[in-house]
């Protein structure tokens, strides 16, 4: 039995700290939650020589020790607690080549706190290109550390670092600062006070806000230290950071030699257009077009693929097993229409996610923060607002997490409060299939009139985030104080690597969390389709008279099947609402779908299907059902009118109980998220009633 | 005269002398905002703000309001 070791990886954002961690782990990592926060946690498992693991986990990327969000937050909570279980044996400081002055900044706290450090400097393939040196050895001697120069691109230096983790008991851990040449009596008497303590860790314990564990907080009662006001802490946190800085560039100054005539200028070059002040737009513009037009354009055929297969697939299975009976009918009916309705999704958010995540590591995101910043903050948004909005495009989950770098808390709250108008993967199938039941085909100057409508109704979301943001910023009531630190990164390509592994755990966690409410939605409903309370549903032959002899027994069947849906326990909720969404241009199996969606907008589709599969024929698709329905005076149930009003609603109903959730968690308080589920249901609902009643 | 990043042209450079305001969030100075580094204020979006700017070897962007809070001295050239 081989022991485990746990390492964790520390480092600046866009240092390739996360490309360091899929060369040491490749696939074998598995996304979790911090306890009480809704972090993503990596970890994955690392093999070293003669059957030692490494545990590593990949922590938030962070600029210092001194947190300023809740991402960052993790990082010092895990350190500071050694009790933690996944408290680092060995820590590794992942600096690029080009920053390493700053990620020393990091790496000195981390070796203040004595615990072993490893310094990767990544990117090293670029070193001769922007003509830096760097005496190794000098570096370890000064930093009292190992380093290992590792370029995650040419994977090179991979093999070293696993031999520095194995070896990293022979790490010393004497620290880089002496923290007490920060302000002498203070640090001293805090000393005197503690003198088993660390004290780096005391000075952090007394200036962070972080949740530092019960048992931290009962060893040290820091509370009578707390006799400095915030405004001398500050400065001596100011003083700190300029003594690290001394400390390190004393070491560079001997161990780095930077030739800066050589460095190359594709970051200017590329910027002067990128961010110029009428083609960044511009380019911003196509960008945005592009994505959309080929979701549209190449996502369609798998998702029609998998459409027609579910199809045929419950068709299989009901003519394969004739005498399931019940058994039979929900696999075919609820099972695999649901689960139909989740591998739907699958080829768009895997499209959306890609796109995503090649906009972040090529560099460009920043830029559109940059560009943006001006513009969102007259909406009381801030540039850094455009991130999750974008990601909101894919789902609002991530999205409302991924505000947490936006350092001004009214910002953030706007932002939280008006991502999910974003149109996010969740409404697209019923886009998708509205779209193609009402738009006709046909196209101008190249674009199909379908890729159209749906650009159009990204930009109604879109439209809606900004008003109600505007909106927001003059009703919320908080001290305005700004916060704005945005790192512009180097331009690189994204690592395949990285970009691949980022799709496939982003579908993947999609797939299964929404999956699951899908899942157990469509098994409920086909259950309360399946079931009534009276005699009218049992008994149905009795009550529908065969009206003429003409009539097929098709026909007959048909009407037997219907009536007996109405008469169902799904039958009689959509019946009971019905009157309220009638003047919407629904009947009342929509409304089932619309109060099913209220768990997941996601289910709509998948709803109908279960829906009109109980009642119909098992050949058809789910898209040739619902073009089959028909109102009682023979129109098409999904006209122009109605369907567009459909679509309208959904743009701006809060229908994901998930969202709710994490809005819950993010913002502390019930007050957010039931305000945005009234409000936005109630727009959607005002919004849908006035463009039906116009258009029909 | 005072001069402050907010004062910087595009292309311009200056020294920092003072960064004690309480207003400037620490990450800035963690990120290399200290009296004796060198700032070379790269690009401005419209309006000049936000503000890009490279210093201590970060590139950042930064708003003018911020900006406006940290002393510097021209440099000329």
């Amino acid at each position: 039995m081989g022991k485990q070791l746990n390492v964790a990886l520390i480092g600046n954002p866009n240092t390739g700290k996360t490309s360091v961690f899929n060369a040491l782990t490749g696939l074998n990592q598995k996304v979790g939650n911090y306890p009480g926060v809704t972090v993503d946690k990596k970890q994955g498992v690392c093999k070293l020589s003669r059957g030692v693991k490494a545990n590593v986990l990949d922590l938030p990327g962070t600029y210092s020790l001194n947190a300023s969000s809740l991402d960052e937050n993790v990082v010092i909570e895990l350190l500071l607690n050694k009790n933690d279980k996944d408290y680092p044996d060995v820590a590794i400081i992942v600096s690029d080549v080009e920053t390493l002055k700053r990620n020393l900044l990091l790496f000195t706290q981390i070796k203040d706190l004595k615990i072993p450090t490893i310094l990767v400097i990544n990117m090293s393939d670029l070193m001769q290109r922007k003509g830096i040196e760097l005496d190794i050895k000098f570096l370890e001697t000064k930093l009292h550390t190992k380093i290992a120069l590792v370029s995650t691109r040419k994977n090179t230096g991979i093999e070293e670092l696993k031999q520095l983790i194995e070896g990293f008991k022979t790490i010393s851990i004497e620290t880089c600062l002496d923290t007490t040449l920060i302000d002498k009596d203070y640090f001293q008497s805090l000393q005197k006070a503690f003198p088993n303590q660390d004290i780096y860790k005391l000075w952090l314990v007394i200036t962070q806000d972080a949740n530092f564990g019960k048992i931290t907080r009962q060893e040290l009662d820091i509370s009578r230290f707390k006799t400095k006001s915030n405004q001398e802490l500050k400065r001596l946190q100011q003083k700190e950071a300029i003594k690290r800085y001394q400390f390190i560039n004393n070491i560079l100054k001997d161990g780095q030699t930077i030739d800066r005539s050589k460095a190359t200028g594709l970051r200017s070059k590329l910027d002067r257009v990128l961010i110029h002040k009428v083609w960044g737009y511009v380019i911003f513009f196509l960008v945005l077009l592009t994505i959309f037009q080929a979701i549209y354009d190449w996502a369609t055929l798998p998702m029609d693929l998998i459409d027609t297969n579910f199809a045929s697939l419950a068709e299989w299975v009901k003519n394969s097993f004739p005498g399931g009976g019940k058994v039979t009918d929900l696999v075919a009916e609820g099972v695999i229409s649901g689960i139909g309705g989740i591998v739907i999704f699958i080829p768009q958010i895997a499209f959306l996610f890609l796109f995503i995540s090649i906009l972040e590591e090529s560099g460009y995101m920043s830029r559109v923060v940059f560009l943006m910043d001006r513009v969102m903050r007259r909406y009381g948004l801030s540039g850094k607002s455009l991130v999750p909005l974008i990601s909101g495009t894919a789902c609002a989950i991530p999205a409302v997490m991924a505000t947490r770098n936006i350092e001004n808390w009214k910002e953030r709250l706007i932002t939280i409060l008006v991502v999910p108008f974003t149109t996010c993967s969740a409404r697209l199938p019923v886009y998708l299939i509205i779209i193609a039941l009402v738009i006709p085909e046909g196209s101008i100057i190249g674009l199909s009139y379908q890729a159209l409508t749906l650009m159009a109704l990204y930009l109604l979301g879109f439209g809606m985030a900004i008003f109600s943001a505007y909106v927001l910023d003059r009703v919320l009531k908080t001290k305005h104080k700004t916060f704005f630190v945005v790192e512009m990164p180097n331009y690189k390509l994204p690592l395949i690597k990285n970009v691949i592994i980022t799709v496939i755990e982003k579908t993947k966690t999609f797939v299964f969390e929404a999956g699951k409410i899908i899942l157990a939605i469509s098994v409920i409903l086909w259950i309360m389709a399946s079931y009534g309370p009276d005699d009218k549903f049992y008994n149905a032959e009795s009550y529908v008279k065969q009206s003429s002899e003409l009539q097929s027994t098709d026909d007959y069947n048909d009407q037997i099947a219907a009536y007996k849906l109405e008469h169902s326990y799904i039958g009689i909720v959509g019946k009971t609402i019905e009157p309220l969404i009638r003047p919407l241009g629904y009947d009342w199996k929509v409304g089932i779908g619309i109060v099913a969606s209220f768990a997941a907008r996601e289910v709509f589709v998948g709803t109908l299907a279960t829906i009109y599969s109980v009642q119909g024929d098992q050949e058809d698709t789910i898209k040739e059902r619902m073009a089959n329905e028909v109102r009682e005076d023979g129109q098409p149930l999904f006209g122009l009118a109605s369907g567009i009003s459909l679509m309208i609603f959904y743009a701006f109903a809060m229908q994901c109980m998930s969202t709710l959730a994490v809005v819950k968690k993010e913002t502390n308080s019930w007050k957010w998220p039931i305000l945005q589920l009234i409000i936005m249901t109630l727009i959607a609902y005002f919004s849908a009633l006035i463009v039906y009643q116009i258009i029909s | 005269m005072r001069f402050t990043i907010a004062d910087l042209k595009k292309g311009e450079k200056g020294i920092i002398t003072d960064s004690s305001s309480e207003d400037i969030p620490l990450k800035l100075l963690e990120m290399g905002c200290l009296p004796g580094n060198e700032v070379h204020l790269l690009q401005l979006a419209p309006f000049s703000d936000p503000m890009y700017l490279n210093v201590n070897d970060s590139f950042l962007a930064i708003r003018k309001e911020t900006a406006g809070l940290i002393i510097i001295e021209k440099v000329n050239g």
